[in-house]
């Protein structure tokens, strides 16, 4: 993987890139769309993305009682080629980051650049362009396929919606290829999901996202419905699918040993907040924010000789309701380090203070008052 | 001393363990069921035991027998369409398969009791917590509702549901995930059973909550001395909590060690290509090592060895004999206590 430079996070980006989308013609967005990013650029840039989800109360007169607040201001960048791993509990608004990403969700406030357009505000044949290069592969392959339509159909049918790739008489041919990349026999084609079993069928969820050449694959917990065993299959399918095709991976997942193997950078979410994001090695070696190290030494590890020596962190109570989140600092109520300070001020994702000046491998954005470096991992 | 009180109807004082036999004994445990596509053979000869203060972990793949086995134990098996064809689970010496229904539902909930996975589809819905942990007292010691409820406000104390007398008269839908496992957790332990069967307790939980709730199940055995067989896929878990091992594959267990000793040198090739499939947290490694093909269909478990398709060291002679369950010694000859395995290459595997 290319050496990936992180800039600091600026909140207007690209500010030329944004003008020209209210003078650009619908063609115009739709060229620089289509046009590639070399490797190592940024290829999808989210700054302060928010989406709420209304609470009503009553029938006939709704009226908005307050809401989730599901996703409350995030910004991350996505490089071309490089995976992107999200991890977070349930209700961290993770998935709801991967709906807004797919613009399966409108968001609320914010903006997602994707070469420099912002696909918040796409509609129409620029939007099409959008979808067609983001795509995305689900959870469950058990309900993730339509079982009454064959293998040959749920992955062509991506081809009626997008027709310009590929001609109607070249389509199976297509298919069959891409069963064929996904390490299927092209010979089950006429197959429905019922006759595979997980692997095989996550192996077509797959297929499904690449029929279109796109450049981003959105990954929801793409192997937690999978044994042990091919979860590793499924892996190294989508690591080797990364180099053939360039892809960039947004990875989302909740097990973060899985994360480590295929990421290259880390974001970690708590409550609809970015709490820390750095590569690999800064976020499982040298964690800052104290969600993230109780979030790592939880995680049981597959060495009964570190059982005595591990630092184990015991996180108190659940995740508040995202309805009604705490003041300031969101991690406070199940903080040990938590003081006055952090219910009255939120931490801003950004470099530590102390840690600014230094280059060690704890310089990374961490949104805390009291970031401090704790290797949780590794045994004492 | 007897062990099982056929006659009492209230609860005789807490049993210590009878002589130095195990708490639980499976032997040679056959299940079937009888499907419209023919004959799934889901456990084929299982052998395990449980002593008092001990957890066995009972590690497999979906499909491989593990909750079958403890559905059996249980006695909540289906039948039909399941079957037991043969074997004997001998709790405290006494084969609970040759019991009336009537013995059995003595030993169920009061000496051997279960927690499942998925806690918000175990309880029910319509009845308040309150109600269903009292249930277990009013209809196995004959308590009023009154003192049902006072003891269930004490058990959910015990498993650190916080304001447990407020949260009484709640429904399930009010907890959250961690706090419905615990519900469920409260409910095997209400009447000190000596064996607790746990099945994939954590699987549905985060992370963070995982660790509360195995603490916490950890600290309750230690504290009644009770048995735990903890049946689960992951083997972060196995290696945190358990004593000793058994690894199910196709029905049959396939490799039995101590917990140190599987991790470190396994002794089967199915063991050996499972931990080195798994992604480590404190390393990056380089690819992922993956088992080839995928577990087998129960009705058309292939001859010989079940897992030789997809063995990287399979011969001729794991298609034809299915390889027994031999004691593992050092390469001296050495006996190593408790060790295991059902391969006829196992000094290969586990001696390099």
């Amino acid at each position: 993987m290319a050496e990936l430079k992180k800039e600091p996070v600026d909140a207007t980006p690209n500010v030329s890139a944004v003008e020209t989308v209210d003078v650009a013609t619908e063609a115009e967005a739709v060229a620089a769309i289509d046009a590639p990013v070399s490797q190592g650029e940024p290829i999808l840039q989210v700054r302060n993305l928010v989406k709420h989800f209304p609470l009503t109360q009553g029938i006939l007169f709704k009226k908005q009682i307050g809401a989730v607040k599901a996703v409350d201001g995030i910004s991350f960048d996505l490089y071309a080629g490089e995976t992107l791993g999200i991890v977070g509990e349930s209700g961290c608004g993770k998935s709801t980051v991967a709906k807004l990403l797919m613009t399966l969700e409108r968001a609320t406030a914010g903006e997602v650049f994707y070469k420099g357009q912002d696909i918040t505000k796409l509609s129409g044949r620029a939007l099409k362009a959008v979808r067609r290069n983001i795509q995305m592969v689900f959870q469950d392959p058990y309900t993730s396929l339509n079982p009454r339509m064959t293998v040959g159909d749920i992955i062509g049918e991506t081809f009626e919606i997008h027709p310009e790739v590929a001609p109607k008489g070249d389509r199976r041919r297509r298919v069959q290829d891409l069963l064929d990349v996904v390490g299927l026999n092209p010979e089950y084609i006429n197959r429905y999901p019922h006759q595979f079993s997980g692997g095989q069928r996550q192996r077509i969820g797959i297929a499904r996202g690449l029929a279109l050449n796109p450049e981003i694959i959105i990954c929801d917990e793409p192997v937690s419905a999978l044994d042990v065993s091919v979860q590793a299959q499924v892996i190294n399918l989508m690591e080797k699918l990364q180099d053939e095709f360039n892809l960039s991976y947004v990875f989302i997942a909740h097990d973060l040993s899985i994360v480590r193997h295929i990421s290259d950078r880390v974001g970690v979410m708590y409550l609809g907040k970015m709490a820390e994001i750095g590569t690999d090695t800064q976020i499982y070696d040298h964690p800052t924010h104290p969600y993230t190290q109780a979030l790592l030494s939880a995680v049981p590890v597959p060495d009964p000789s570190a059982r005595e020596g591990r630092d184990r962190i015991i996180l108190t109570g659940d995740v508040p309701s995202p309805a009604n989140p705490p003041s300031g600092c969101r991690f406070r109520t199940r903080c040990w380090k938590a003081e006055e300070r952090c219910a009255t001020e939120e931490p801003l994702l950004a470099i530590p203070e102390r840690f600014v000046a230094g280059s060690t491998p704890a310089t990374h954005e961490s949104a805390c008052h009291f970031a401090e470096e704790r290797d949780v991992v590794h045994a004492a | 001393m007897t062990t099982i009180d056929k006659t009492a109807h209230v609860p005789a004082p807490r049993e210590s363990v009878s002589g130095d036999g195990p708490l639980l004994d499976v032997r040679d445990l056959h299940v079937e069921f009888h499907t419209r596509d023919g004959v799934a053979k889901a456990v084929n000869g299982v052998n395990y035991t449980v002593s008092a203060g001990e957890t066995l972990a009972v590690l497999g793949e979906s499909g491989s027998g593990k909750s079958v086995t403890a559905q059996t134990i249980m006695g909540i098996l289906d039948m039909p369409p399941g079957k037991i064809t043969q074997g004997e689970i001998l709790f405290r010496g006494q084969d609970m398969l040759k019991m009336s229904n009537e013995e059995r539902r003595k030993i169920r909930g009061r000496k051997i009791a279960m927690i499942f996975q998925d806690a918000l589809s175990s309880l029910n819905p319509v009845l308040s917590v309150g109600y269903q942990l009292g249930e277990m007292f009013r209809v196995h010691q004959g308590l009023s509702k009154k003192e049902a409820k006072a003891k269930s406000i004490e058990l959910m104390d015990q498993v650190k549901i916080p304001a447990a007398a407020a949260r009484i008269s709640d429904f399930p839908h009010q907890f959250s995930g961690g706090m419905r496992q615990r519900i469920m957790i409260a409910m095997a332990l209400a009447l000190e059973p000596d064996l607790i069967i746990a099945d994939e307790p954590t699987t549905a939980l985060d992370v963070t909550v995982q660790a509360q709730v195995m603490d916490l199940l950890a600290e309750l055995q230690r504290e009644y001395n009770m048995g735990l067989i903890l049946i689960t896929h992951d083997l972060g878990v196995v290696a945190d909590v358990a004593d000793k091992i058994a690894v199910m594959y196709a029905g049959r267990i396939v490799e039995t060690a101590p917990v140190d000793e599987l991790y470190s040198r396994p002794a089967h090739p199915y063991t050996k290509g499972l931990l080195e499939s798994i992604p480590r947290l404190d390393q990056k490694g380089q690819e992922l090592y993956a088992i080839k093909g995928l577990p087998p269909n129960l009705t058309r478990i292939p001859a010989g060895c079940a897992f030789s398709p997809r063995c990287p060291k399979a011969q001729d002679i794991c298609r034809t004999d299915v390889p027994p369950l031999v004691p593992v010694t050092e390469q001296d000859g050495l006996e190593l206590v408790g060790r295991g395995s059902a391969c006829h290459f196992w000094k290969e595997t586990i001696h390099g």
